[in-house]
């Protein structure tokens, strides 16, 4: 940070972030000013209709500030591509407290709307962060956030383990990480990432760059889930409360992998030299990438409860998108990031799903969804649509994210050593994984219902999920809607 | 005009499944008019074009950026079969007419899927943007999953799981090939005759030619991954049945003549060596369905459950298909595409009378239980029926099947002569099973007997209704009449043939 700090275009660049840590505080204000003697539901209501407000004011301001930054020699950027990602992580914020308004898993809604703020400041600082230390304070703040949101139901013994897990293992890997930062910064004398990738780019390998690359792998990895940093996930997902699980799913991996994207850009030497696609580097994300993609579907296989399914389908998915980071082009960076955003908004609604049929039934195995389209079936329809377009099944906007990814991995000249064979396990694995998903939709179509009462949906819910699926569709119908904001091809 | 198929089906599939589930009885009536709609679009259409020559029906940028495009074209071949599709959708329906008349039939549900299925089979056979037919390809797998597991019968979700699978398993093989093409061919088109012009290297050629031809021909049901055809067949709801064995298969040999060998004609060629006297796919592929003909009918020979004889012979006259089809002769194919039209009404009209017309009165498949119900005396409308669609299915002249089985061989004796043969003796073998079956089931007259030794009576079952004498009318006298005129169909499908990639028909030679 050798430039002088402007304030002026400081406080430009993380406008929308300062919304949001506005209204969060606002948000406690005003549970604990007027609505301490109201009902509990008023209270939710209240704290998630300020919270989605405060995420339309921050992409009202982004949409209307189009214009490229930078701050502070390169610390924060506004790009096109940044701004496109920071607006699907506060859709996809807005999304998830919607889906949260009539969630009954703590007592305490204001704390619970401002953290879930909190941890979407950290995710638009990490899309947005091109400076490890920025970098590295963005994630904390995300992961702390995360932490305490995934214990949020109180009594619940799975959410408390399922915190302390996540907690220790996360812990462990942002040391991994800070430590890996600490020898680039040795080597190069710089934290600014692209100033980092012009000083790397003459060196030889150097042994401890090789140090530095494992261990900041191992921090981004289990960020996004990938095989062999994924123990948390399944435990995680099953335990945490479902709004928390959604978000720990959909925005904090849309933050990782925009991140993980500009680390790739950064640490791969400029494109120009010959060797680049065989750097180290680019060999731990394909050996990561192909353990995620054979464990993730091989593990979901055999899973009897949604969550843990969608957990293991979540690290499948990630080796996909791995796929993409290590071609390391514009296009297939690009790709990723519509993908990553693609799957969020799916698999926010899948959770949705989960979170209704949960209050309903007390449990999310395979059998509690026995017999949903005839107890609910709009209900059953979204679910119908999500797991679908996970499966990668058109015209549904997975399908079109992954022949997206897939071209642009095959079309990049940077990774034509290794494309082929990883494109065909990629989608030989994606076969394999319609087998888990219509595991859950024969229950929800075929099996008999053990009850036959109509399950009840608010018709909040039910519109945010429609909403949602009508999305997932549209988009895969006319997959240029987005290309405004997300260059295709 | 042609695209109004499409999208009729998919609008009629998206009324049945927003319509209340009060209104179940009205759901087949709309399913049936959504069907007799894209029917009469599909024939008009048919009649209209007159003989050869391809017309264009859509083409709008669809995702500029990846070269994508909305374009729907039909030839020939593509007319034929989608009129095909038209036929097996009408009948289906007639022939699932008693789905809605008790409560927990889930009629609306039923036809909802059974006309999405339609729709993404009309899309298949009219796209030619490859990513476009790919999209169709796939729609078309999920309604069979759930039409089988939820309406279905014997080991339906074990059945239903496989065909999905094995499905999903080839149309993945189907996209790696058509990424690598796309991304070999620069990125800048997806459309089919673009692609099919593009001088793809011979290497490249040799290995997606099998993935691509492979993962369609899963859907055919090559042998010898064909295994889920037979399971599924039976395990269907009729209507289900007659469209997996009507139309769906044919996707699967459209796929491999449209994509794999329009596009990959180098991939038939010799490989220059041979390994156990075999030196080409094409040589591989046309003994795969040889032995598919052949293995088939020999199964259906031994079967008790008489919608596995069905099954495996479908089997065997997909194989038959496959061969004109790798004939890479003009009588060849020719032979092959009119035997996918044939087979799709015949194993249509047999599906319907075995599951529909006598499943529902005797409640039985079994063979051996059937031939004690002297069923040429109690059903005499469905005996004769079996007998006039079997004689058609083996082959006898004056039926659609005879045509197009005599110019495949034609075309497999210039080709390969001891396939030819071979596959002359599974044309036999399929009289056999037919006859076999026939006799156990309808002409057995050894009654049932009681305690004292006397013989029961002939069983009084329900009179045939009106729904499944119209379906029976239409399939039955569209073979009778393509087996007295076949040219009605040969002088459409001829030009489409002669107009396929140069290469492919005078391919394989090397």
């Amino acid at each position: 940070m050798n430039a002088l700090v402007n304030y002026g275009d400081l406080f430009k660049v993380t406008l929308p972030e300062t919304i949001l840590e506005v209204i969060s505080l606002l948000v406690l204000i005003v549970d604990l000013a007027w609505l301490r003697k109201a009902a509990q539901a008023t209270r939710m209501a209240a704290a998630c209709s300020l919270g989605v407000a405060g995420s339309a004011a921050a992409i009202a301001w982004i949409v209307g500030h189009p214009e490229r930054m930078s701050f502070a020699g390169g610390a924060l950027v506004a790009t096109p591509l940044v701004n496109a990602v920071q607006i699907g992580i506060l859709i996809l914020t807005a999304l998830v407290l919607l889906l949260s308004v009539k969630a009954e898993f703590s007592r305490n809604p204001a704390e619970f709307v401002a953290i879930v703020l909190l941890a979407t400041t950290g995710m638009m600082l990490v899309a947005a962060a091109r400076d490890l230390l920025v970098i590295f304070i963005g994630l904390e703040l995300l992961s702390l956030s995360l932490y305490v949101l995934t214990a949020f139901a109180k009594s619940s013994a799975q959410s408390a383990e399922a915190a302390l897990k996540y907690y220790l293992f996360g812990g462990m890997s942002a040391a991994f990480m800070l430590f890996g930062f600490s020898y680039l910064y040795g080597l190069t004398g710089t934290t600014n990432l692209s100033q980092m990738a012009y000083r790397l780019s003459g060196e030889a390998t150097i042994p401890l760059a090789v140090v530095a690359s494992v261990l900041i792998a191992a921090g981004l990895g289990f960020k996004v889930a990938a095989v062999p940093f994924h123990l948390w996930a399944p435990d995680t997902y099953q335990g945490a409360p479902a709004p928390v699980a959604a978000l720990i799913a959909s925005g904090s991996k849309v933050a990782s992998f925009a991140l993980l994207v500009a680390v790739t850009e950064g640490f791969v030497a400029p494109r120009s030299s010959e060797t680049t696609g065989h750097s180290l580097w680019i060999v731990l994300l394909l050996a990561m990438a192909a353990g995620s993609i054979v464990l993730g579907n091989l593990a979901a296989l055999v899973q009897t409860s949604v969550r843990r399914l969608l957990a293991y389908s979540a690290i499948a998915h990630a080796g996909y998108m791995l796929l993409g980071i290590a071609a390391n082009t514009a296009q297939s960076g690009a790709a990723v990031l519509y993908y990553a955003l693609t799957y969020a908004l799916t698999t926010v609604g899948a959770f949705g799903v989960i979170a209704i049929v949960e209050r309903a039934t007390g449990s999310d195995r395979l059998d509690a969804f026995a017999g949903l389209s005839r107890r609910n079936p709009l209900l059953a329809g979204t679910m119908l649509v999500f797991l679908l377009s996970l499966a990668g099944i058109p015209p549904l906007v997975g399908f079109w994210a992954k022949f997206n990814l897939l071209a642009a991995v095959l079309r990049a000249t940077t990774s034509t050593s290794w494309s082929l064979p990883l494109v065909i396990l990629a989608l030989g694995a994606s076969a394999v994984s319609l087998y888990y998903y219509l595991q859950v939709l024969k229950r929800v179509y075929v099996a008999k219902p053990t009850q036959t009462a109509p399950l009840p949906v608010s018709f909040l819910e039910l519109a945010t999920l429609t909403g949602i699926a009508l999305a997932v569709l549209l988009l895969g119908i006319f997959p240029g809607i987005l290309s405004g904001w997300i260059p295709l091809g | 005009m042609l695209a109004f198929t499409i999208y009729l089906s998919f609008a009629g599939a998206l009324l049945l499944a927003l319509l209340p589930s009060a209104w179940a009885r009205a759901s087949r009536v709309i399913a049936l008019l959504a069907a007799i709609a894209g029917f009469a679009v599909g024939f008009i259409a048919f009649t209209q074009a007159g003989g050869g020559g391809s017309i264009a029906i859509a083409d709008l940028p669809w995702v500029p950026q990846l070269g994508i495009r909305y374009t729907l074209a039909a030839d020939g071949i593509s007319r034929v079969l989608v009129l095909l599709t038209g036929l097996a959708a009408v009948a289906g329906i007639l022939f699932s007419w008693n789905v809605g008349d008790s409560e927990g039939d889930r009629a609306n549900e039923f036809f909802a899927f059974f006309l999405a299925l339609i729709g993404g089979v009309y899309g298949v056979f009219l796209s030619v943007d490859l990513f476009l037919l790919f999209v169709f390809y796939e729609i078309a797998i999920v309604p069979k999953y759930f039409l089988i597991a939820i309406w279905g019968s014997t080991r339906r979700e074990y059945a239903a799981m496989k065909l999905a699978l094995y499905s999903f398993a080839g149309s993945a093989m189907v996209l790696i090939g058509l990424l690598a093409a796309y991304a070999q061919a620069g990125g800048h088109s997806m459309n089919l005759q673009a692609l099919a012009r593009y001088p793809f290297p011979i290497s490249f050629q040799m290995w997606a030619f099998p993935l691509v031809f492979v993962g369609f021909a899963i859907l055919a049901g090559m042998w010898p991954f064909h295994t889920w055809a037979p399971t599924g067949h039976v395990a269907a709801p009729t209507a289900a049945s007659m469209l997996l064995a009507g139309v769906v298969m044919k996707l699967g040999a459209y796929g491999c003549l449209r994509v794999a060998m329009s596009l990959f004609p180098h991939g038939l060629d010799p490989w220059g060596f041979t390994f156990l006297g075999v030196g080409s796919w094409r040589t591989v592929f046309a003994l795969f369905a040889v032995i598919g003909i052949v293995y088939g009918g020999a199964v259906a020979l031994v079967q008790n459950d008489f919608k596995f004889v069905i099954g495996y012979s479908s089997v065997s006259h997909m194989g038959l298909v496959l061969l004109g089809l790798l004939t890479l002769t003009q009588i060849g194919i020719d032979g092959a595409v009119l035997q996918m039209f044939s087979h799709g009404i015949l194993a249509g009209l047999l599906f319907a009378t075995v599951g529909r017309i006598v499943y529902v009165r005797t409640h039985t498949r079994d063979l051996g239980a059937l031939s004690k119900l002297q069923l040429s005396k109690a059903m005499p409308f469905a005996a004769t029926l079996f007998v006039i669609a079997g004689m058609a299915s083996m082959g006898l002249p004056g039926f659609s099947g005879f045509i197009a089985e005599v110019q495949v061989l034609i075309g497999a004796w210039q080709a390969f002569p001891w396939f030819a043969i071979v596959a002359g003796v599974g044309i036999v073998v399929g009289v056999a099973y037919t006859l076999r079956a026939m006799q156990r089931a309808f002409f057995s007259d050894t009654p049932a007997v009681d305690a004292n030794g006397a013989p029961a009576p002939v069983p009084e079952y329900d009179p045939v209704t009106w729904p499944e004498i119209a379906g029976t009318v239409l399939l039955a006298g569209t073979s009778l009449l393509i087996g007295i005129y076949p040219r009605l169909l040969l002088d459409v499908i001829a030009p489409a043939v002669q107009a396929l990639p140069h290469a492919l028909l005078t391919g394989g030679r090397g």
